[in-house]
């Protein structure tokens, strides 16, 4: 049995000397969350900002869905999604099952109600201040929607990062849709798990300090941008 | 019998030969929660004139402004531009300054854009437009700032040049100098003058005696969500004849001489 300090240099040497089944895994993890996030947003900007500024029937009970949808347990999304993809489901034929696009998809669902749900809150607050002006001016529907996304996006960058929070961070789904094949699916997170379960915790740790590390940075970007763009618009 | 508010108060400038009015009101009434806001408006807003909504809190002044402008729909009667309903076209002839300018998050010059592009203008145009509203608010040199760090009064200057920029043939006014500082109220004034002076039609709420002296051709007095008073403002202002108007001005004038 390794020291604690002996499993911990051992991490670090994994990372500093750029372990090439490491970096695999890193990439692999950046790639599925980032694909997840951009469609998350493609989604759930429009959608969030559409209930948010826009008067229709059933606009409060989308809105107390999309709240609810956020706290999604990821082992039941990943469930979903797989009897959707397996061979027997209704989307088997794609063959999508243990890819990283089957993982790309469960993030998505996971993902898309905490940005479409902020962003909702977020624009119907500006919302409210601008609907006397806006309909002054006689703005309509589709301007009214992406003005409101382009004056909200300095909070929309929250959104969006908390969205990666979760994403990243996520491990059931991705375990259940990808199936944590190495060289295939292997995550960050499926492979902290693995390794932790085979006692092999150099890697794992040395993943877990990649994991936190990728938080700070991502973090510390967005917030360097929204001081930027603050000052610039004065949100 | 004009001091006596009733249900259908004829059109406050019925007898008067001039132009027909621009904006007409028929019958208007606003209820809400149970309480009728707004009851029995009939009143006419003529061409090229500048009409002040005058009345003590909570008489209705802004949500009648409000109904004019059609922010918000009348629980009964009607509010006819040209003698038609409001619609697009109406929208489209029609500007309005609130008492907080509403600015986007986004530069001088692209609040001025974005007004504009919505009503149509584009291209070389547009810019020109926005040039001219830049230099009639004075705000030349803050055209890259963000329009919300602007002091209060820049900011109303900005929210005034955006409104006139559309070319509306009407502007509405709700206190746009309540929470602005001599200097500043002055700006405004000036900026609605050269409005007015260039055809724009003005209906402008105030609180402040003062303006609505300096400004108002018309007036229009308000209790209790009915006309108590309204005609030209050398009348009004000077003589007026219903008990509400009376008590409002006198008092206020009594007031002004406590102070000074």
């Amino acid at each position: 049995m390794q020291s604690e300090h002996g499993i911990l240099a051992a991490a670090l040497g994994l990372i500093l000397s750029g372990d090439a089944d490491l970096i695999e895994i890193v990439v692999l993890s950046l790639r599925v969350t980032l694909s997840a996030v951009l469609l998350s947003c493609v989604i759930g900007l429009p959608l969030g900002a559409a209930v948010g500024a826009w008067r229709f029937p059933g606009r409060g009970l989308i809105a107390v869905v999309l709240n609810a949808l956020m706290g999604l347990p990821p082992v039941v999304v990943g469930l979903a999604v797989y009897l959707m993809l397996s061979a027997a489901g209704p989307f088997g034929p794609l063959r999508l099952l243990y890819t990283p696009s089957a993982m790309i998809i469960a993030q998505t669902i996971l993902v898309t109600p905490i940005v479409a749900a902020l962003t909702r809150q977020a624009v119907e607050d500006m919302d409210r201040e601008y609907s006397e002006q806006f309909a002054s001016l006689g703005v309509g529907p589709m301007r009214r929607l992406s003005a409101l996304l382009w004056d909200a996006r300095i909070g929309l960058l929250t959104v969006a990062l908390a969205g990666f929070g979760r994403a990243v961070a996520e491990v059931g789904a991705v375990m259940i849709v990808g199936g944590n094949i190495n060289h295939v699916t292997r995550v960050m997170t499926t492979t902290i798990a693995l390794e932790t379960s085979k006692g092999n915790l150099q890697l794992a740790l040395a993943l877990g300090v990649v994991l936190l590390m990728l938080a700070l940075i991502v973090n510390a970007g967005v917030m360097a941008v929204r001081g930027v763009s603050a000052r610039a618009a004065h949100a | 019998m004009r001091d006596m508010p009733t249900e259908l108060s004829p059109v406050p400038w019925a007898h008067t030969p001039a132009a027909a009015p621009v904006l007409e009101t028929r019958g208007l009434g606003f209820v809400a929660g149970g309480r009728s806001l707004i009851r029995g408006i009939d009143l006419g807003i003529r061409p090229g004139r500048r009409t002040v909504i005058m009345g003590a809190n909570g008489a209705g002044k802004s949500l009648l402004l409000r109904l004019m402008h059609g922010l918000i729909r009348p629980t009964k009667g009607e509010v006819l531009w040209r003698g038609a309903p409001l619609d697009r076209t109406a929208r489209d002839a029609q500007a309005m300054v609130f008492q907080r300018p509403v600015m986007l998050r986004r530069s001088v010059r692209a609040n001025l854009r974005f007004a504009l592009s919505v009503r149509g203008f584009a291209g070389a145009e547009r810019a020109e437009r926005e040039m001219q509203a830049l230099e009639q608010a004075r705000l030349q040199d803050l055209a890259h700032r963000p329009a919300r760090v602007l002091s209060g009064g820049e900011q109303q200057r900005l929210a005034l040049a955006r409104a006139l920029a559309t070319a509306p043939e009407i502007l509405f006014l709700d206190e746009p100098t309540a929470s602005l500082d001599p200097a500043s109220t002055k700006a405004v004034e000036d900026l609605v003058a050269r409005a007015h002076a260039s055809g724009v039609t003005v209906v402008m709420v105030t609180h402040d005696l003062g303006q609505a002296r300096r400004l108002a051709d018309d007036v229009i007095f308000l209790h209790e969500g009915t006309i108590a008073e309204a005609g030209p403002a050398s009348v009004l202002l000077t003589a007026p004849r219903s008990g509400p108007a009376r008590a409002w001005i006198d008092g206020r004038l009594y007031l002004d001489d406590r102070k000074s």
